[in-house]
């Protein structure tokens, strides 16, 4: 004879409430596999690793593009004079002392740079991702008269300046990004990487 | 024997074993299918038919297709080019596509128009809300496929808005690509929800919504409550069967849909660059943005409410916000039924208010559909931002309007209306 309701029906609500604890416990773990094989593989982590780059024969005014993680990296020199520029005419710019976090810590400066003279932004457009061109003497451009050097986006008609500032009232809204980067030695610079120090 | 007794007799073999009969009768010569369907009704037999249809095309193109960034674009290309008939079962799918979004509009249409969302049918409705989600992924994930230009930057914009995601954001984008940027690791993922996973969805929630709607049984022009007035068999009086009757006006329906379907696909394949984009005929290049990115037609109107909220607000970036606005636009359909207070269901016996925000809203949808398509200017972002008010105040407003309303009497009979 079966008995008509269990003998202890708190004991049996415990083992049910503790069996289908365990259970859900068991299906979190069993998830854990399943969301991580969506994190990039070893591959592809390798292939985002960061690169080398020999920058002893870049001249002024000469535009290196360098791909990391398969965007393009823009490296260019600044010439001292218009390094002066950046830090003295900032009125058409939208964010001139970079607040916005778009620059790791040491790059929050005047010429968004690690080391005076070597810009490292990448070569995306911060409005849909087009690559901005390079326009870096401070001559008049069918864009734009008064041009002071930097990025024009052919998309869009972005514009930014020899520091990758964002000009204001263009529809891109932020800095373009500058990248972790390094320099190993004088002429070696290492993108993708703050360095250990 | 006859061969009458011998039929009967394996029927009957049969249904000891398996509800054969039975379920002939329940969901087709014996399901009552009211006497005053209207040509709003057809759309659901139609997607069915194209359901089928976007399946056996799309089984026949995974043959020769392949689903690495390297080889997509030209296996796409080999299967319009050497194939046998490869290119007339890649544009009955990209076309099905297309015919699927303008099919399942017009269905919903039906339904917020003669309240078939409304107390008893909100299990149907949601189920039909699932089902527009799972397709809208399936549009996503299959346009990605052949790898072209628009293919890789589709991705990359569509992906990237999760980035806009306080806090989680970056890492859940990059989870989600499984790269830091579209790569062929991306495309594989895609390929394999586009075709497991939300076709095994999509099957499985339309099941449950013709299940859902045969328990119930179909709503009507007039929302008239046709179970009220039944023969004496228990059958409603205002009803005739399903089968043979109600679905020879959807196979006349399906005979009118394959002409233009068949127009399309053999005459404008690529429907004038709306069903296939020209730009998609160059191959992925992701260290080149084309000029002008643009969504599928039937995603525009989404597209336009996100570029329409420019502006940042209570700390959240406006990218954010528009993120949110569009999310919010597909997900508002899923509590119409709890927001609609009328104590009628059809906009026939509905009062002015609902007649005039259901307009608002139809004209919304398509302006914001043609803003979407279009480069932006102040002028057509100004009127974007005004007619996503009139999109979303068709819903918002609704526990109001429905109320305050005066509505007209619904007949006891199909016959009085």
């Amino acid at each position: 004879m079966q008995p008509k309701s269990p003998p202890n029906p708190i004991r049996r609500q415990l083992l049910t409430s503790i069996t289908s604890l365990l259970g859900f416990v068991g299906v979190v773990f069993a998830a854990i596999p399943f969301l991580s094989a969506f994190k990039p593989s070893a591959r592809a982590e390798a292939a985002g690793a960061p690169v080398k780059v020999n920058i002893s024969k870049l001249s002024p005014g000469e535009l290196m593009t360098v791909e990391w993680r398969g965007m393009p990296v823009f490296v260019y020199k600044v010439s001292s004079e218009a390094q002066n520029a950046l830090s003295e005419d900032k009125s058409k710019l939208a964010d001139p002392n970079s607040n916005q976090q778009q620059q790791p810590e040491y790059a929050q400066n005047d010429t968004r740079s690690r080391k005076k003279g070597i810009a490292v932004v990448k070569g995306v457009c911060t409005h849909l991702g087009c690559a901005p061109k390079f326009y870096p003497e401070a001559t008049s451009q069918d864009f734009d008269p008064n041009w002071q050097g930097g990025f024009f986006c052919p998309c869009h008609g972005s514009k930014f300046d020899l520091a990758g500032r964002v000009y204001a009232n263009v529809p891109a809204p932020t800095n373009l990004e500058v990248p972790p980067h390094y320099f190993e030695t004088d002429s070696t610079l290492v993108i993708g990487s703050d360095g250990a120090s | 024997m006859t061969t009458d007794t011998r039929t009967k007799r394996f029927l009957s073999w049969i249904d000891f074993r398996f509800p054969l009969t039975e379920v002939f009768e329940r969901h087709l010569s014996k399901y009552p299918a009211p006497t005053n369907l209207n040509i709003w009704y057809l759309f659901g037999f139609l997607l069915i038919v194209v359901l089928a249809m976007q399946i056996v095309t799309g089984l026949w193109l995974m043959m020769n297709y392949t689903n690495s960034a390297e080889e997509a674009f030209s296996s796409v290309e080999y299967i319009m080019r050497d194939v046998e008939y490869g290119w007339l079962i890649r544009y009955m799918h990209a076309a099905g596509a297309s015919a699927f979004f303008a099919l399942i509009y017009l269905h919903m249409f039906r339904g917020m128009m003669y309240g078939s969302y409304q107390k008893p049918r909100e299990l149907i409705w949601l189920g039909g809300w699932f089902t527009y989600l799972i397709l809208m992924a399936e549009g996503f994930t299959g346009y990605v496929l052949p790898w072209g230009q628009m293919s890789f930057w589709a991705a990359q914009v569509i992906i990237s808005l999760f980035s806009s995601i306080p806090v989680v954001g970056e890492d859940l984008a990059t989870w989600i690509r499984g790269d830091y940027l579209v790569s062929g690791i991306t495309l594989s993922r895609l390929f394999a929800f586009h075709v497991v996973l939300l076709p095994i969805l999509l099957i499985a929630i339309v099941f449950f919504h013709i299940l859902a709607l045969h328990e119930i049984g179909s709503n009507n022009p007039d929302g008239i409550d046709v179970k009220k007035h039944l023969d004496e068999d228990g059958v409603p009086l205002d009803t005739k069967p399903f089968f043979p009757y109600d679905i020879s006006h959807d196979i006349f329906a399906l005979g009118v849909f394959l002409i233009i379907f068949c127009s399309v696909v053999f005459f404008f394949p690529t429907g004038g660059g709306y069903i296939i984009e020209y730009v998609n005929y160059e191959p992925a290049n992701p260290l080149s943005t084309p000029a002008h990115i643009v969504p599928s037609w039937y995603y525009t109107p989404f597209y336009a409410m996100l570029r329409a909220v420019d502006f940042p607000l209570f700390g959240l970036t406006a990218k954010f916000l528009g993120f949110a606005t569009m999310m919010a636009a597909v997900a508002i359909f899923a509590v119409l039924p709890w927001l609609d207070r009328s104590p009628v269901k059809s906009i026939k016996y509905k009062g002015i208010l609902s007649k005039t925000f259901l307009g608002i809203f139809v004209v919304s949808f398509f302006a914001l559909c043609y803003l979407g398509m279009v480069p932006p200017t102040e002028t057509k972002t100004l009127l974007s931002k005004i007619f996503t008010l009139g999109y979303f105040s068709y819903f918002l407003l609704m526990p109001i309007y429905t109320r305050i309303e005066k509505c007209k009497p619904v007949p006891e009979r199909v016959a009085e209306a």
